[in-house]
C-alpha cells in the first residue's frame, strides 16, 4: 500500500484529498448560501405586503403605518433590557474575573451560564405567572409618586403585564450573554498593567478603573451590542408577558408590541396577505438585528489584536 | 460608633488608619438588626429585609471607611459592595425561575400518565370535571416529547456535518483567504439571527418550494439548523485550532495525506471538545419556541412522521397551554400541564449541559503527563 502510494501520485489518497477539501469548501459556501437565502426568501414572500393596496393591510393604512409602532415597541423593550442588564452584567463579570476567590471563579461563571441555558419560553412563563404579579404593586407606587413622568403615567396595569415587565425579563435573558463576553475580555487584561497599577499604590477599584476598563471598552461596547441583537429578536418573553396593544409612552400600562411577539402571536393562524405582512415584519427585524450585529462584529474585528472576544 | 468598636489591644503603626479585620462582619450584624427593625415597622417580608439590610450594610461600611481610612479606600469599598451586589442580583432571577418551575411543575409531573399520554381527545370538558369534581387531570406530554426529540435529532443530523466540515475548512484549508474570512464573518452574523426570523425563513422557503402552508417537523428542523450551525462551527473551530501543529506535521512527515491526517489525527484529538460543543448546541435549540411555532404548528396527537403533518414540541406545548388553555374557563389544569412540561424541559436542558461537561472531561485527549 505504502509503495503504491509512493510511486503512484494519482492514487486513492489524492482523490480523497480533493473530495474532502471540496466537501469542506462546499459546506462553508452552503452557510453563505443559507444566509443569502434567508434574505432572498423573506423578500420573495414579503413582496405582496409591499405591493398590496394600503387598505388591505391590517390597520388599513398600509404596511408602513402597521410596522412603525411595533418597531418602536421593539426598541423600547430592548432599551429597557439593556439599561438594566449592562451595569449588572459588568458588575458580575468583574466579580468573577477580579473579585471572587480564584477557586470559586469558574464555578460561579458556570452558575451565570445556567441563566443562558434556561429556555426562553420558561422565562416567559415565569414572567407572566410570577414576576408580573409580584411587581404590580411597585407599578402602582410608581404611578402615584412619579406619575408626572410620561413613562410612568398611570393608571398602572393591575396585572403587571406591561412592556417594563417584558423588558425586565429580557434583561435577565441578555445578562448572561453580556457577562460571558465581558468576563473574557476582563480576563485578558495584561497582568503587567494590573500589577503596575497595584504597585503604584492603587486600590483594587482604582486598578480596575485605570487598567481593566480602558482596555476592555471596545469589548464592552460590542458585548452590549450583541446583547441588543438578542433583546431585539427575543420572542417568547414578550409574547407571554406583555398584554399588547397600541403604542403608548407609559411603560407601566398594558400596550405596545414588539415585532417578534407580533409574528409569534399571529403567524400560526394567519393566511394569505397576513402571512406576507408578517414575513415582511420579520424581514424588517432581520435587517435591524443584522445591522446591529454587523456593527458589533466590526468593532470586535477592529480591536481583535487587543481583545479575546473573537 | 467607631469608638465603641475599636479593639482594646494596642495596634501596630502599620495597620493604623485601617478598619479592623472584623469590620465587615460587625457592620453586617448591625445592618441585619437595623433592617429587621425597620421592616418590622412597615410590615416584614424576607425579600425587603435582604434589600434594606444590603443597603444599610453598604452605607455603613463605606461611611465608616470614609471616616477612618479616607475617600480612596471608601470608594474601593463602595465598588466592592456594588460588584458583589450585582452578582447577588443576578442570582435572584435564576433562583426564582428554578423555584417557580419546581413548585409549579412537580404536581404536573407526578400526575399518572403525564409522560406517557398525549393530548389527543383531551378537551375542556375533562378539565372542567377535574376542577369541579376532583377527577384526575388528564393528558400529557408524550406527543410533545416525541416531537421535540424527532425535530432536534433531524436538526442535529443536518447541522453537525455542515458545521463540522465548515470548521475544518476554516482551520485546515482557509489560510485566511477571502472566502474563509467571509464565512467567519457571516457565521458570526448568523449567531445573531433572531430565532423567529430563522423560523420565518424556513417557512418562507418551504412555502415557496413545496407549497403555501407547508408545516411539518422537517421545516422546524431546518429552522433549528439555521440556529444550530453557527454554534457548531464556532465551537468546533475553537477546538480544531488548539490541536497542536506538531501533530499535523508529524503525520505529514510520515507521508500521510492531508485528509487522512484530519480524519485520523486532528479530529480524534479534538473530539471531546467537538462533542461537548455539539451537545451544548443541542441544549440551545431544544428550548427554542418561536421557530417551531411558525414552522410545525401545534398538534395534540402523536405524530411519528417528521415529513408530514403538524407536530408538537415541548416549548410550543408550554406556550399554547399557557396562552390558549384547553378549557378557557378553568385554565388551572392547563397551567399545571404547562409547568410540568417546563420542568421536564429544564431537566432535559440541564442534563445536556451537564453531559457536555462530562464529555469534555472524560474524552479529553491524554496529555501523557
Amino acid at each position: 500500500m505504502t509503495t503504491t502510494s509512493l510511486t503512484n501520485p494519482q492514487g486513492a489518497g489524492r482523490a480523497g484529498d480533493k473530495v474532502f477539501s471540496g466537501a469542506a469548501l462546499a459546506a462553508g459556501c452552503l452557510i453563505l448560501a443559507v444566509l443569502f437565502g434567508v434574505a432572498l426568501f423573506l423578500v420573495i414572500q414579503a413582496i405582496p405586503a409591499f405591493t398590496a393596496p394600503a387598505e388591505d393591510i391590517q390597520g388599513g393604512q398600509g404596511f408602513f403605518a402597521y410596522i412603525w409602532p411595533i418597531v418602536v415597541g421593539t426598541l423600547i423593550a430592548a432599551i429597557i433590557a439593556l439599561v438594566i442588564a449592562t451595569p449588572v452584567a459588568i458588575g458580575v463579570a468583574l466579580f468573577i474575573s477580579h473579585y471572587a476567590p480564584r477557586r470559586l471563579a469558574s464555578g460561579l461563571g458556570y452558575v451565570v451560564d445556567l441563566l443562558a441555558a434556561i429556555p426562553s419560553v420558561i422565562y416567559g412563563a415565569w414572567g407572566a405567572a410570577f414576576l408580573a404579579k409580584e411587581i404590580a404593586p411597585a407599578y402602582d407606587w410608581l404611578a402615584k409618586n412619579l406619575g408626572w413622568l410620561p413613562i410612568f403615567h398611570g393608571p398602572a396595569s393591575s396585572t403587571g403585564k406591561t412592556i417594563l415587565t417584558a423588558g425586565i425579563v429580557l434583561s435577565v435573558m441578555v445578562l448572561p450573554i453580556i457577562t460571558s463576553l465581558t468576563r473574557e475580555i476582563f480576563l485578558q487584561t495584561p497582568k503587567l498593567h494590573e500589577e503596575a497599577a497595584l504597585a503604584l499604590g492603587a486600590t483594587r477599584w482604582e486598578m480596575i478603573k485605570m487598567a481593566v476598563l480602558p482596555f476592555a471598552r471596545p469589548g464592552i461596547i460590542s458585548a452590549v451590542m450583541l446583547g441588543l441583537g438578542r433583546a431585539l429578536g427575543e420572542t417568547m418573553a414578550v409574547a407571554l408577558v406583555l398584554s399588547s396593544g397600541a403604542l403608548t409612552a407609559s411603560l407601566i400600562q398594558s400596550g405596545n408590541q414588539t415585532i417578534a411577539a407580533e409574528i409569534a402571536l399571529n403567524f400560526p393562524e394567519a393566511g394569505g396577505l397576513k402571512v406576507a405582512t408578517l414575513i415582511a415584519a420579520g424581514l424588517v427585524l432581520f435587517v435591524i438585528t443584522l445591522g446591529v450585529n454587523m456593527v458589533a462584529r466590526w468593532i470586535i474585528t477592529r480591536h481583535k489584536e487587543f481583545s479575546g472576544a473573537n | 460608633m467607631t469608638s465603641t468598636l475599636t479593639p482594646a489591644r494596642k495596634r501596630s503603626a502599620l495597620t493604623k488608619g485601617q478598619l479592623p479585620k472584623f469590620a465587615p462582619y460587625a457592620v453586617l450584624a448591625v445592618a441585619l438588626v437595623l433592617g429587621a427593625a425597620i421592616l418590622a415597622l412597615i410590615g416584614f417580608n424576607a425579600f425587603g429585609w435582604g434589600i434594606v439590610s444590603a443597603i444599610l450594610f453598604a452605607a455603613g461600611l463605606v461611611g465608616w471607611s470614609a471616616a477612618v481610612e479616607g475617600s480612596r479606600k471608601a470608594k474601593d469599598k463602595l465598588a466592592t459592595c456594588l460588584v458583589v451586589g450585582s452578582f447577588l442580583i443576578a442570582l435572584l432571577p435564576l433562583i426564582s425561575v428554578i423555584w417557580t418551575v419546581l413548585v409549579n411543575g412537580i404536581p404536573g409531573i407526578i400526575t399518572p400518565g403525564f409522560l406517557g399520554t398525549s393530548m389527543n381527545g383531551v378537551t375542556g370538558v375533562y378539565d372542567n370535571k377535574a376542577v369541579e369534581g376532583g377527577a384526575p387531570v388528564l393528558g400529557g406530554i408524550y406527543h410533545a416529547l416525541l416531537g421535540t426529540v424527532q425535530i432536534t435529532l433531524l436538526a442535529t443530523v443536518i447541522s453537525v456535518p455542515v458545521g463540522l466540515l465548515t470548521a475544518i475548512y476554516l482551520v485546515e484549508y482557509g489560510n485566511d483567504r477571502s472566502v474563509a474570512r467571509a464565512i467567519t464573518f457571516f457565521v458570526d452574523v448568523m449567531t445573531g439571527i433572531p430565532s423567529i426570523v430563522a423560523g420565518l425563513f424556513a417557512a418562507a422557503f418551504f412555502f415557496a418550494v413545496v407549497g403555501p402552508g407547508t408545516k411539518t417537523g422537517a421545516v422546524a428542523a431546518v429552522a433549528l439548523s439555521v440556529l444550530m450551525i453557527p454554534v457548531v462551527v464556532r465551537s468546533s473551530e475553537e477546538m480544531l485550532k488548539i490541536v497542536p501543529n506538531e501533530l499535523r506535521e508529524a503525520a505529514y512527515a510520515l507521508g500521510v495525506r492531508k485528509w487522512r491526517t484530519i480524519l485520523k489525527v486532528v479530529i480524534p484529538t479534538a473530539i471531546s471538545g467537538i462533542a461537548s460543543g455539539v451537545t451544548l448546541a443541542i441544549a440551545r435549540v431544544i428550548g427554542e419556541t418561536a421557530p417551531i411555532l411558525v414552522t410545525a404548528g401545534f398538534a395534540t396527537s402523536i405524530n411519528n412522521n417528521v415529513f408530514g403533518g403538524w407536530m408538537a414540541s415541548l416549548p410550543t406545548f408550554i406556550y399554547t397551554q399557557i396562552l390558549n388553555p384547553t378549557s378557557p374557563s378553568n385554565p388551572d389544569p392547563s397551567s399545571q400541564r404547562a409547568w410540568g412540561a417546563a420542568l421536564v424541559l429544564i431537566i432535559l436542558v440541564m442534563l445536556l449541559n451537564l453531559g457536555a461537561r462530562l464529555i469534555a472531561r472524560v474524552f479529553a485527549p491524554k496529555t501523557g503527563r
